[in-house]
């Protein structure tokens, strides 16, 4: 028996998951993960190259194809599970995170992925997420974020940027967007990551650095949108201004960005600014080093995407091993399960008296 | 003085008090007592919002309703023969339902000027007449204990807070009644409180003395034992009942049993129940709100687990949108609503029945699904059942509808031989060949179900329509009434896999009243008493709300008059008007509360004399 989460009690399952004979999760490939079902995605979209990156990704797990299962809600991300010959459940609009958390709980056998949008996630599924991230609840969440809500064409998001036209905003947005970093940091979500739909290579190790923690993986995709919002992202994703715009978190590295990695982070009081190496004062010895094990250091650089100063992060900012709720409730269940418990005593209850 | 006793058929008893003063409790007590001693028993806890509201107010009264009788009984009773009150409010709101020269007892203690004050008397109604219609036995209950506890160093205000078992002596002394079992209980729940048990069992003993000394109380009354069924029994509320038939359910089907849910009133005891059957392999979540709590248990259905939810009206309207998922995704989810007075948060801890047309008819689209109604406490377990056997061979969201009485109120319960529940063993598919989703079952139309794990079996499954028979979202029109008119019959053809509807009484006639879920107890209590007294109806009890019986047509066919009694406005009356078309009479009640039998019998007496 596969099991996700390392539970120490994998007795309760439905008695044919038991007896199923797995194939193997050795030797697949990116295709064996394409459905037959045509893609219809707009041309250009980026998530056509998602989901190249999360079928490569997902064939290197060493998993059993069928121990997959996707669950989306609704939205463009949310077509996804047809497009992947696994499991999939095409859930409703915003609820996607709690259908998969009663699957996870019933099933911590599957190795679970929740693809969702900025709207389905932050907005109408909003609670869900936050309650997903403090439960620490083994899920993999990928949130590809176009700024924008595109499959009802076009109007704002609750990533949406102040100021930004859409049809719902014809003058101008005028609520600020939620940075979706920091609030599933806030929400206490033990893995949080970010990449783009324009680095397919980095992309992918992140999907797969969001399967190997144990517990609730968010992963926020930088996203185009080619109809509703192009090029919204573009000073971060273009190759031309990205070595500028971001700078990529390593753990145990110094944290260094630009053109020539001559720029680092570096902390000023409790606020992080940017240095020079060249400017004759500053060294390497000055730089933060990343640790992805420090939720200090995840809010502080989850925080600087408020700071037009400062480089967008993208890469792991945390990845902090907790108990997942799986661990939790499947060892309470351990303590008290007995698969012979007499029903008959439940039944009666502590004051029963017989009648003759 | 001598006492005497005397013999009676029925009795109800109802304990009034602030809602800390444990009249819950109390009531709960005799209750398992008398049901123990063979009493038929049925009570009716009926409290306010406010989890402890302000002393002695209007508002803030706690009761709890026992009604005992020499034989089996199916409501809480009709007017009050007993009350025992803890102050002046408790005696004002209920006087109304007290039967006329009945007992009230109460503790003078709660007429102070401050309580006189909080129930709104002018004067103090103990010494101006205002309850000379009653029997009444007043006890200063603060004095007699202080007495019988003197010098035991008990603080002031533990001594107050035996009132409410002092009480429940003398009523069991009025009853002449035998308590050990109440002492056993006291043992049990105050055994680390050596103080506290000694001086409850005092209270107790006291209690049942007093009732021996005092002049007012010059009879006991005796309810003798019900015949009852042989067997084993216990007492049992219907949210109780509904947790143990979900867990017998999950064994019956082999399927391990999931509770998605969030916590609202009269619902929340099912949970609680649920959350601690770890040892029976119970998988629970208290989900962050009523759609995580249904969205949940679809997910663990999908999963292959007997996936429930439990909820009340506010919170099914929540659920509707997911409901719809389920009936599309053709899932077995059992959906649990224990019904209370709306609409909005409305009088969230009393009952009613107004959910009916939302369960059958409140969604979306067309998606019809099976709704079961409960009609007594102990129904609750066979009901969960019954829904769980036709979500899983029809692969269909069940509704099952209880209410705030049943769920919470109490019956002795004649525990089923669980090893003789006949199982229905859930058949996942594992063959890839010829495997797709949306394929059916050519009898149940049921679609095939494989579980997510099962090698070679991939496949999505989702909201979107899909192809009949097969696999692909589909968007193609015709297709979309083929699948509907199937999702259609599929359902209303369980009609053919549930009873006939039964009628008590002559099988046809003038006057035939139709009740539903927990109206079954009043409607049958007064068609026994009319029957005796040679005034003539009949009944017929549906548990069956959706599909209902395939034989209902027949049935009031044979009827010259339908009467259809409900705790709502005529729901169900619509329905069956429109269905069989033909004009029917409603009886319908919007306080809180319950029917009486006294209601039924003056609203059937009235057509007898109208004819």
């Amino acid at each position: 028996m596969i099991d996700i989460d390392n539970t120490p009690n994998t007795a309760l399952y439905p008695e044919i998951v038991t007896k199923m004979n797995h194939t193997s999760g050795e030797n697949l490939e990116a295709k064996d993960f394409k459905s037959a079902t045509a893609v219809r995605w707009c041309p250009g979209c980026g998530n056509f190259s998602i989901l190249a990156q999360l079928q490569k990704a997902l064939s290197e797990m060493g998993i059993p194809r069928e121990k997959f299962a996707i669950v989306s809600g609704i939205g463009c991300s949310s077509r996804f599970p047809y497009y992947m010959n696994t499991y999939g459940f095409h859930t409703i609009h915003g609820r996607a995170i709690a259908m998969a958390t009663g699957l996870r709980m019933a099933r911590p056998d599957l190795s679970i992925w929740v693809p969702t949008g900025d709207g389905d996630c932050l907005s109408i599924g909003g609670n869900h997420f936050i309650h997903a991230c403090r439960r620490n609840m083994n899920l993999n969440i990928l949130m590809f974020n176009n700024e924008i809500y595109s499959l009802t064409k076009g109007q704002q998001s609750p990533t949406s940027r102040v100021g930004q036209k859409t049809k719902s905003s014809p003058l101008g947005v005028i609520d600020d967007p939620f940075e979706p970093a920091t609030l599933a940091l806030g929400a206490g979500a033990t893995f949080v990551a970010r990449g783009m739909d324009a680095d397919p290579k980095n992309l992918k190790e992140l999907f797969k650095a969001a399967h190997s923690h144990l517990g609730t993986s968010f992963v926020e995709v930088y996203t185009n949108c080619v109809i509703f919002n192009d090029g919204a992202l573009k000073s971060f994703t273009d190759k031309e201004t990205r070595k500028e715009h971001t700078i990529w978190l390593e753990h145990g590295k110094p944290l260094l960005f630009g053109e020539n990695m001559d720029k680092g982070i570096k902390m000023d009081g409790a606020r992080p600014r940017v240095v020079s190496l060249n400017d004759g004062k500053h060294s390497i010895d000055d730089v933060l080093v990343h640790n992805n094990e420090d939720s200090y250091m995840a809010f502080l650089l989850a925080n600087m995407s408020y700071d037009p100063t400062m480089p967008r992060p993208m890469g792991i900012f945390l990845d902090l091993k907790l108990d997942t709720y799986i661990q939790r409730s499947e060892k309470q269940l351990a303590m008290y399960y007995d698969p012979h418990a007499d029903l008959h005593t439940l039944l009666k209850g502590e004051d029963s008296w017989e009648v003759n | 003085m001598a006492k005497t006793q005397r013999k009676i058929d029925e009795l109800t008893i109802r304990f009034a008090g602030d809602s800390g003063d444990g009249m819950q409790l109390v009531g709960t007590q005799l209750s398992i007592l008398c049901g123990k001693y063979g009493n038929g028993v049925n009570t009716f806890p009926d409290y306010p919002a406010e989890i402890r509201a302000p002393e002695g107010t209007l508002y803030g009264v706690s009761a709890y309703q026992v009604n005992l009788g020499n034989h089996p009984v199916f409501t809480h009773g009709n007017k009050i023969d007993v009350l025992v009150a803890m102050n002046a409010s408790s005696v004002k709101v209920n006087l109304p339902n007290v039967r006329e020269g009945g007992i009230i007892i109460v503790d003078t203690n709660g007429f102070t000027d401050k309580y006189l004050t909080l129930a709104e008397y002018p004067s103090n109604p103990l010494e101006d007449g205002t309850y000379s219609k009653y029997n009444m036995v007043k006890i200063d209950i603060k004095g007699v204990m202080e007495k019988e506890l003197a010098g035991s160093g008990l603080s002031p205000k533990n001594l107050v807070r035996t009132k409410n078992i002092f009480s429940l002596g003398v009523v069991y002394w009025l009853l002449n009644q035998k308590y050990d079992i109440t002492l056993k209980w006291l043992e049990k729940k105050f055994g680390k409180k050596p103080d506290v048990l000694d001086a409850n069992v005092k209270a107790l003993d006291r209690g049942f003395k007093y009732g021996e000394e005092c002049s007012e109380l010059t009879e006991q009354l005796i309810v003798s034992p019900a015949d009852r069924q042989k067997g084993h029994y216990r007492n049992i509320t219907g949210n109780e009942a509904a947790a143990l038939g979900l867990v017998t359910a999950s064994r019956l089907a082999h399927m391990p049993l999931f509770l998605g849910s969030y916590p609202i009133t009269p619902a929340t005891e099912i949970l609680h129940f649920l959350s601690g059957f770890k040892r029976y392999g119970v998988r629970h979540l208290q989900a962050e709100d009523e759609i995580g709590g249904i969205c949940s248990a679809i997910g663990a259905a999908f999963g292959g687990n007997l996936a429930c939810t439990t909820t009340s009206g506010p919170g099914l309207s929540l659920k509707i949108e997911a409901i719809g998922y389920a009936v599309i995704t053709e899932l077995p989810l059992i959906i649990i609503d224990v019904q209370r007075a709306g609409p909005s948060t409305g009088i969230p801890t009393k009952m009613e029945q107004g959910d009916l047309l939302q369960a059958i008819y409140g969604r979306h689209g067309e998606a019809p699904l099976p709704v079961l109604a409960a009609r007594s406490c102990a129904d609750c377990y066979d009901i969960c059942i019954e829904a769980a056997r036709i979500a899983t061979k029809y692969m269909t969201p069940v509704m099952v509808l209880t209410d705030g009485y049943i769920a919470q109120g109490t019956e002795p319960w004649r525990l089923p031989d669980v090893d003789k529940l006949p199982a229905f063993h859930k058949q996942f598919v594992t063959n890839p060949e010829g495997f797709e989703p949306y394929k059916r079952d050519p009898e149940t139309l049921a679609r095939m179900w494989a579980l997510p794990g099962t090698p070679g079996m991939e496949h999505r499954i989702g909201g979107l329509e899909k192809q009949n028979n097969g696999n692909a979202v589909s968007s193609d029109g015709m297709n979309h009434q083929v699948m509907s008119e199937i999702r259609d019959r599929k359902i209303s053809q369980i009609a053919n896999d549930i009873p006939l509807l039964e009628v008590e009484g002559s099988q046809n006639g003038d006057i035939l009243v139709v009740c539903w879920g927990s109206t079954y107890g009043a409607v049958k209590t007064a068609h026994t008493k009319m029957t005796k007294e040679g005034k003539t109806f009949s009944f017929a009890h549906l548990r069956y709300m959706n599909p209902l019986p395939r034989n209902l047509g027949e049935v009031l066919g044979n009827f010259k008059r339908i009467l259809v009694p409900e705790v709502n406005l005529g729901q169900l009356k619509f329905i069956l008007q429109s269905k069989f078309t033909r004009p029917m009479e409603g009886l319908n009640k919007m306080q809180g509360i319950p029917f009486k039998e006294s209601e039924i019998e003056a609203k059937v007496l009235e057509l007898i004399n109208n004819k």
